[in-house]
């Protein structure tokens, strides 16, 4: 008995004098994606692919949000970012302070979609100034109504379902509309999972939403997508109107953010490239996001090319600037 | 029981000899709706919730589905790197967590002195067992991930939900040794036998039911565990293996795999279910199935374990 007892413990023993002598051996040719959810499915296409053309190479997606990736990013321990929106100056920071310098790469455009339910009857198009009465701080406690948020809408109270507050399409949302970043009411149904906003929307006649496109895109039937009018007319979000620029202010560019030194890499610098070639493209438009103006992608692959490091945008989340003014601009660090 | 027996209780408690039994037997009557109430609610919820998951899941579950690694497309997506992972990190846990479990309860219960340290000692455990599994994942953050430069890997991974699950297994050691009659040790004491050499031949193979029991819960909420692991930066999407732990030359076994990235099912399923449309809930319910499965089995090696206990223990 005492011999079966013993056993599990030795074991352990042995296992626990094993590893000391072998200290964790450099990973062979894996490339360690992390960031945004709202990519996510543009990385997983793309590491799914590049892997089934390059057998020795091992791509590993992770979902830490763009903020969480960052950090890890900027620690040196990911090579490569996924983005909802640009580096911010806290965390161009956090990179020069490890050292760490990156290549910014625009891939594909999202568009953050403002939902109501299919039973919602009385709104087609709300201007960013209506946008904006319901979601600042000011308006928490006070709009509950619909018809606070224009006259001639029904005496019908407003529920308002919206993403945390660690998500990129908040970040986004708030800039665009509110005009600060993070600055919202707090008193509306948030999740991380925007499907939970899709059921919340697509349930109550009286709610009001705003999701990321691709959730709208699978959910035509249930989700009413409302036009915005951003200064020029109502607009509805489409592939032609996000692809044009006349989808504003609420289109965004996703970004992947390459770290310089492993760039080096020839790994890494195939995937790059692959996120930016055609075939890269055709994934993009597959699991339902826009992809740029070609030009983006040629600008893109000159900064691999000549390692151009650093952010076009300066730290600070640029609303409504079109992608190719952006490119533009010689990105600084 | 006896009439007599009856009758002698209810005086002992104050009670007229007339109404004891009537009143006896409707609490029982009710007591026993009670119970079965209770227990139909935990039985009928977990099957409508298997059920459930099983008309879903179920037309997707094949060897495929087992056998690919996770895709953009639904159906050529598969759970291998998660099903593997799981085993692997369920495999690491269990390693370290029983022996240390059970050595913990043996010291507690048979070999720590009785004063204060080891009572503060003993709330504490009881107490590590409530808390929060994210607090277990910040802990092996920074613990094992930066502080002993593990990695966020499969042995960070196991080492984690072994912390977390250890206290379950302490309590249901200390209990079931506790449930050996002190008769056993006495008789065993007496006949001059060295304190571990009662517990070797007798308390642990007495009470080794009760501690499988323990085991497999502490398993069973390890193996559904999503928080800490997320924490210590297990990844979504993962289309390779870990390194295989035999290897050709010598010595012929590797270590590798302990420190290689890996995903669980637990992740992989909150993945499918986050996703834009319907397409991936079928493969998510599939991949709860597998781990249904691989709970159950476990389960089933426990009670297996517990009957042959029985079988041989005779007081």
């Amino acid at each position: 008995m005492s011999h079966r007892t013993t056993g599990p413990l030795a074991a352990a023993a042995t296992i626990a004098a094993m590893l000391i002598h072998q200290a964790p051996a450099a990973a062979q040719a894996t490339i360690t994606i992390d960031g945004s959810s709202t990519v996510f499915p543009i990385a997983e296409a793309v590491a799914e692919e590049f892997q089934r053309a390059n057998r020795n190479v091992r791509v590993t997606v992770g979902i830490s949000g763009t903020g969480g990736g960052f950090k890890k990013f900027c620690r040196g321990e990911t090579q490569m970012q996924n983005a909802s929106r640009p580096i911010l100056q806290a965390e161009m920071e956090e990179c020069r302070r490890a050292g760490v310098r990156y290549v910014e790469l625009p891939i594909a455009f999202d568009a953050i979609t403002v939902v109501v339910s299919p039973r919602n009857r009385f709104v087609e198009c709300l201007t960013v100034a209506e946008l904006r009465r319901v979601w600042e701080p000011a308006a928490q406690g006070r709009i509950t109504n619909w018809n606070q948020v224009r006259q001639g809408f029904p005496d019908a109270r407003l529920t308002l379902y919206g993403p945390g507050a660690d998500s990129g399409t908040f970040d986004y949302f708030t800039e665009a509309v509110v005009g600060r970043a993070k600055a919202s009411r707090g008193d509306y149904t948030a999740s991380e999972d925007d499907n939970v906003l899709v059921q919340g929307v697509a349930r109550d006649p009286n709610a009001l939403g705003y999701i990321p496109f691709s959730y709208v895109a699978s959910h035509a039937d249930t989700l009413r997508t409302v036009a915005v009018d951003g200064g020029r007319g109502c607009v509805r979000p489409s592939a032609e109107t996000v692809e044009d620029g006349t989808y504003s202010p609420l289109s965004r560019p996703l970004f992947l953010y390459v770290n310089l030194q492993a760039l080096d890499r020839p790994e890494v610098r195939g995937i790059a490239e692959f996120y930016l070639s055609p075939a890269g493209r055709n994934l993009i438009r597959e699991v339902r996001y826009v992809p740029l103006p070609e030009q983006a992608y040629e600008i893109g692959l000159r900064r691999i090319r000549e390692r151009i490091a650093g952010t076009g945008y300066g730290g600070q989340p640029e609303v409504g600037m079109p992608i190719v003014e952006v490119l533009r601009h010689d990105p600084r660090e | 029981m006896s009439g007599g027996a009856l009758s002698a209780e209810a005086a002992a408690r104050g009670m007229p000899r007339a109404s004891v039994g009537r009143l006896r037997s409707n609490a029982d009557l009710i007591f026993a709706a009670i119970g079965l109430v209770a227990l139909m609610i935990g039985v009928l919820t977990l099957t409508a919730l298997i059920v459930d998951l099983a008309v879903r899941g179920l037309p997707r579950l094949d060897l495929q589905f087992l056998t690919s690694f996770p895709s953009r497309r639904p159906a050529q997506a598969g759970i291998l790197s998660a099903w593997v992972g799981t085993a692997l990190v369920m495999l690491v846990t269990a390693v370290v967590t029983i022996p240390l479990g059970i050595a913990a309860a043996i010291y507690l219960e048979e070999y720590a002195p009785k004063n204060r340290l080891t009572a503060v000692i003993e709330v504490n455990v009881s107490n590590l067992a409530g808390v929060p599994s994210i607090i277990y994942g910040l802990l092996a953050l920074g613990l094992f991930v930066y502080l002993l430069g593990l990695g966020r890997s499969i042995l960070t991974a196991g080492l984690t939900l072994a912390l977390l699950v250890l206290p379950i297994i302490i309590v249901a050691t200390r209990e079931a040794l506790r449930a050996v009659p002190p008769t056993v040790r006495e008789a065993a004491y007496a006949l001059g036998a060295t304190r571990w050499r009662v517990i070797a031949d007798h308390l642990l193979p007495y009470s080794s039911g009760g501690i499988a029991t323990g085991v497999i819960i502490a398993l069973s909420r390890a193996i559904g565990e999503t928080a800490p692991l997320i924490t210590i930066g297990a990844l979504t999407f993962i289309a390779f293996l870990p390194a295989p732990p035999v290897r050709p030359e010598f010595p012929f076994v590797s270590f590798q795999w302990l420190f290689d990235p890996f995903t669980v099912l637990p992740i992989q399923m909150f993945n499918w279910v986050s996703r834009p449309g319907t397409d991936f809930l079928p493969n998510a319910a599939a991949a709860g199935l597998v781990l249904i499965l691989m709970t159950i089995a476990m389960n089933l090696t426990a009670i297996y374990i517990r009957i042959r206990v029985r079988r041989k223990v005779k007081w």
